[in-house]
């Protein structure tokens, strides 16, 4: 059996979270809105209408090229991409050819396994998005909401060679767009949509394979999925002794499979030119300065100094990097508790994420506070409540949004460090378990856990434990 | 009343203002003219001549009584409450049938378009609107504005020539100078991408203002080329072109291409006068460039009388103090023709993509077997023969194929024809011109269906003296200078450089003024006889 090495490259088309569309005010986020509520003459095509740049559109695009490592073009133009149909208003899309707002670029990225995948981007340019065509029966409905809404398009050189590493691509891509805020990068909402061009070769030769398109993959698992089918059939194909041609391919998420759309046709031809209403895209050193200085530090950076600085795992770091909030929470807790990061992020992951996982909420969401995680953890260390009990106060706080000190004494979850206290309480158990007293005393010295755990339960678990158990022993070896 | 209409748009609102008239008089006296010379309104239906149509104007293919009248009874409640009175309050004006008015038909003279009432104002019949001025009608142009005599309409009858009915108007804004030459309404908004508001304006012996590109809003007025389009009026005097460009000029946010520069008061500026002014005449303006059979340039003469008026014209200027200078070299106006055939096609096919017969206008009755079947019937009826040969030279120039060898070089044309402007006007250069005086056309208004009128690329050179200002993006005002030896009117062009249509407006006020009683200005067209 020959080997054979996949060869992908993707195209993302990324909505950006502006609040009006690329070239006229309409609400640019239309979900749940009725079909055709979102319009105006501008973005439907009336003619004599003319578009207008929203500059919060070239802002986003320009931090993502900063975000990419793109080379920025300070001059950029729109173009016109001439064709005819239903779902695009003006008969030609806005968008950018020859002259793009970022050429060039990449991303790093860690695979689970810990390899570093560094994937190259072609080029990244400013578009409008065309509306949507819905076939019902033998009529063809048109929704002009999403006419005009503003995308960047982001075209990756043919870097990645299995699924995996594509979908960790794409995963990383919308960590990232979340991220430096330009998109929120919801794929079942399409804000993050992917096209997936596919080959093989055989293991040992250069020369790339006859590449297919699959078309409207539209969630990592559909990307993962649909990529390793492809790369399935083309290998059957070739073990057959066939040869692959140029398809493009729809992948059908119901049926979970791939269906084959047409076969390469001529290339259109979409006439570009510029687009005479609009002016160049000129990024001043002004705007070029206020963006970068606005730019998050980023992810893997991020995930780096506090492996660096704050002496995390590996692991830990990843983990605590994968939103930008739950990183901003975890050192800002870190920075009040002013010594162990680790037992921070132990908390953190153990405790704030659980809460975030129950809620499917982002840890922004959440009314607790970096300094009520922070205090949780001091109020432990002071042995002012338990491990345990500082658990559940996470919860409590998350529950009533006061502050842990409050609650713990609202709700008498102070540990008792009385000494006199406890070692009533601990007289009472060792005269009330003769039995247990007794095989303690024979040597079955593991005992000890289940007379704490007895002093425990009497008082509600507000014993201090190591006192506990000095008392115990004290009374035990009697 | 109708003595009324022969008064100029400043006369007029003084009337008003000063209450010897109302707006509503002065609206019905309009109407009254254009019902007496205008003859039935041109229309899609099929056309059939009738021999009255021959001595007719035909300038308008809607008229707007009604809002009229409302906008007219408004100003005249004004006047009554003794309120402050907006500069054209109360005086009417037409608009060539490419400026959207909200649920007004609005058709570009074509069927594609037809019952289509759109639902917003273009910014400059806003800007009128909030002078004062009443919008009265709407006239025809050239379909989708792809001419130079409007015989390319869709809505026929024809618009002819008020001097001479048997000669074209000119085009593509002829609906709008046949008006104000004919005295219904002493303003129409017209609208230039190659000539189309000096050509007509020469044709019929009226002013007309082709400002900077960016001077004045686009948006809402149907475009033909977008970098090229620009809108202003026709008037019958320098001053009330001046007044209405002040009005309607200015940044709009809107139109991305429109400048954010101060708004000069033109009116205020034409007492400057002349004096001292560097006004040049270009070789390169006083033929016709071609290119032959063979593939080289050739040259041939313009009318001889249009050239004898520029010379008696010059002479004039000298008189007033104006300082001529002669041999400008403008070489590359040559270029102009054929790179504004392949730049305006490019442009105008994209433009026309979005006529589709299914969002709004024309839509086939015929049944269609899918959507592309009902592009190919809808669009196959309904736009006209002009705008199909537009679209197919366009199509095919705009191949990426031929991108280097058509559309590249005539960007390179197009800086080319800059550069000519701007060394003529470079304020530190060897001519230093304030304005450039040129005949406004080779020729006068020629006949209907004439070699000219039959030839859509003979017609072309009608432009040749436009159209350079058009890629340039500079301004340039066409004003009556006299009559040929067939009593047909010229015009010379006063050229400006980027945002000076104040010098340009200057220069044809000062030949205005200094030919008040000029024999010439006796006559008058034929139709107000």
């Amino acid at each position: 059996m020959t080997e054979y090495i996949a060869t992908i490259g993707l195209e993302t088309h990324i909505q950006l979270n502006t609040v009006t569309k690329a070239f006229c005010s309409c609400k640019a986020d239309s979900w749940g809105d009725e079909p055709n509520t979102n319009i105006c003459p501008i973005c439907s095509g009336q003619p004599g209408t003319l578009p207008s740049t929203n500059k919060a559109m070239v802002e986003k695009a320009l931090m993502l090229c900063l975000a990419m490592n793109s080379n920025i073009n300070r001059t950029s133009f729109f173009d016109r991409k001439n064709y005819l149909y239903a779902d695009l208003p003006g008969g030609y899309q806005v968008t950018q050819n020859d002259m793009p707002i970022g050429k060039g670029g990449y991303l790093d990225f860690l695979m689970d396994d810990g390899r570093e995948i560094r994937v190259h981007i072609d080029n990244l340019h400013i578009e409008e998005d065309a509306g949507k065509t819905k076939n019902d029966g033998d009529e063809r409905l048109i929704d002009m909401n999403r006419c005009g809404v503003p995308l960047v398009e982001m075209v990756t050189q043919p870097d990645m060679h299995s699924a995996d590493e594509a979908a960790t691509y794409l995963m990383r891509l919308r960590q990232l767009l979340r991220w430096i805020g330009i998109s929120e990068a919801n794929m079942e909402r399409a804000h993050l949509r992917c096209d997936a061009n596919v080959s093989i070769r055989p293991k040992g030769t250069d020369k790339l394979g006859k590449k297919c398109e699959i078309k409207n993959i539209n969630s990592i698992e559909a990307v993962r999925t649909a990529i390793n089918f492809e790369i399935e059939r083309q290998t059957r194909e070739l073990d057959a002794g066939n040869k692959i041609e140029q398809w493009t391919i729809e992948w059908d998420n119901d049926a979970q499979e791939l269906r084959k759309m047409r076969s390469k046709e001529t290339a259109a031809d979409y006439r570009y030119f510029r687009e005479p209403n609009l002016m160049p895209v000129v990024i001043s050193d002004e705007l070029f300065e206020s963006v970068k200085a606005r730019m998050p530090e980023l992810p893997l950076e991020r995930r780096a100094r506090f492996i660096s600085e704050l002496g995390l795992p590996e692991y830990d770091a990843s983990i605590l990097t994968a939103e930008r909030d739950t990183s901003e929470f975890f050192e800002a807790a870190c920075k009040i508790y002013q010594s162990d990061n680790k037992r921070v992020s132990n908390w953190m992951m153990n405790e704030v994420l659980r809460i975030v996982n129950d809620k499917g909420l982002p840890v922004s969401a959440l009314k607790i506070t970096p300094e009520d995680l922070a205090e949780v953890i001091q109020l432990v260390d002071a042995k002012k409540v338990n491990t345990s009990t500082g658990k559940t106060l996470i919860d409590k706080v998350e529950e009533t949004g006061k502050r842990p000190a409050e609650l713990v004494e609202e709700l008498g979850l102070g540990l008792v460090s009385d000494d006199s206290e406890i070692r009533r309480v601990c007289e009472r158990i060792v005269a009330g378990n003769p039995k247990e007293v007794e095989l303690y005393q024979s040597g079955k010295e593991t005992l000890i856990g289940w007379f704490v755990g007895q002093v425990m339960r009497e008082m509600r678990g507000k014993a201090d434990p190591t006192l506990t158990q000095q008392i115990l022993n004290e009374l035990l070896k009697k | 009343m109708t003595e009324l209409t022969t008064l100029s748009a400043i006369e007029q609102a003084k009337l008003i203002r000063e209450k010897q008239i109302s707006a509503e008089e002065l609206l019905n006296a309009t109407l009254e003219q254009v019902k007496k010379v205008d003859g039935r309104s041109g229309s899609l239906d099929e056309y059939i001549e009738e021999p009255d149509d021959l001595k007719k104007v035909h300038a308008f293919i809607l008229m707007t009584d009604e809002q009229a009248r409302e906008k007219a009874r408004a100003v005249d409640k004004k006047v009554a409450a003794g309120e402050k009175l907006s500069p054209l309050a109360g005086v009417p004006y037409s608009a060539k049938d490419v400026y959207c008015t909200k649920g007004i038909q609005t058709s570009a003279a074509s069927k594609i378009l037809q019952g289509y009432k759109p639902p917003f104002n273009a910014t400059v019949i806003e800007k009128m609107d909030q002078a004062g001025a009443v919008l009265f009608g709407k006239v025809n142009l050239d379909e989708f504005t792809f001419g130079s005599s409007n015989e390319t309409t869709a809505f026929k009858p024809t618009v002819r020539n008020p001097w001479a009915l048997d000669r074209v108007p000119g085009g593509s804004s002829g609906g709008s100078a046949a008006a104000v030459a004919a005295n219904e309404g002493a303003i129409s908004l017209g609208t230039d991408t190659g000539g189309s508001i000096r050509e007509p304006a020469a044709f019929t012996g009226v002013v007309g203002i082709k400002p900077t590109y960016g001077r004045v809003s686009r948006y809402g007025v149907i475009p033909f080329a977008s970098s090229m389009d620009t809108i202003g009026p026709l008037t019958r005097t320098v001053s009330d072109a001046a007044l209405v460009l002040r009005e309607i000029a200015g940044f709009d946010p809107r139109d991305n291409a429109s400048g954010q520069v101060a708004v000069d008061d033109y009116l205020d500026a034409l007492k400057q006068g002349v004096k001292g002014m560097r006004i040049g005449i270009s070789p390169d303006y006083m033929k016709i460039t071609y290119m032959n059979d063979q593939g080289e340039y050739d040259s041939t003469t313009i009318d001889p009388d249009i050239e004898r008026n520029i010379l008696d014209a010059i002479q004039i200027y000298k008189d007033l103090g104006a300082e001529i200078i002669e041999d400008v070299p403008m070489p590359n106006t040559r270029y102009s023709v054929p790179a504004y055939f392949v730049i305006t096609r490019i442009e105008a096919y994209s433009n026309l993509q979005r006529y589709d017969g299914l969002k709004y206008g024309y839509t086939t009755k015929d049944s269609v077997e899918d959507m592309y079947d009902l592009y190919f019937k809808s669009r196959g009826e309904g736009f006209g023969y002009q705008a199909k040969l537009r679209l197919l030279t366009g199509l095919f120039a705009s191949q990426e194929k031929y991108y280097e060898k058509y559309y590249l070089r005539a960007l390179q044309a197009r800086g080319l024809l800059r550069h000519d402007f701007d060394q003529a006007f470079d304020p530190n250069g060897k001519y230093r011109l304030d304005v450039l005086l040129t005949p406004s056309t080779p020729t006068a208004a020629f006949r209907f269906g004439g070699e000219t009128a039959s030839d859509s690329l003979l017609m072309q050179f009608a432009d040749q003296f436009t159209s350079p200002m058009n890629f340039a993006g500079t301004p340039g005002v066409s004003f009556p200078s006299g009559l040929n030896s067939e009593g047909l009117p010229i015009g010379l062009q006063a050229a400006g450089y980027d945002y000076c249509e104040a010098k340009a407006l200057r220069a044809a006020y000062a030949f205005e003024q200094a030919t008040l009683g000029a024999d010439w200005r006796k006559a008058k067209p034929v139709v107000l006889g």
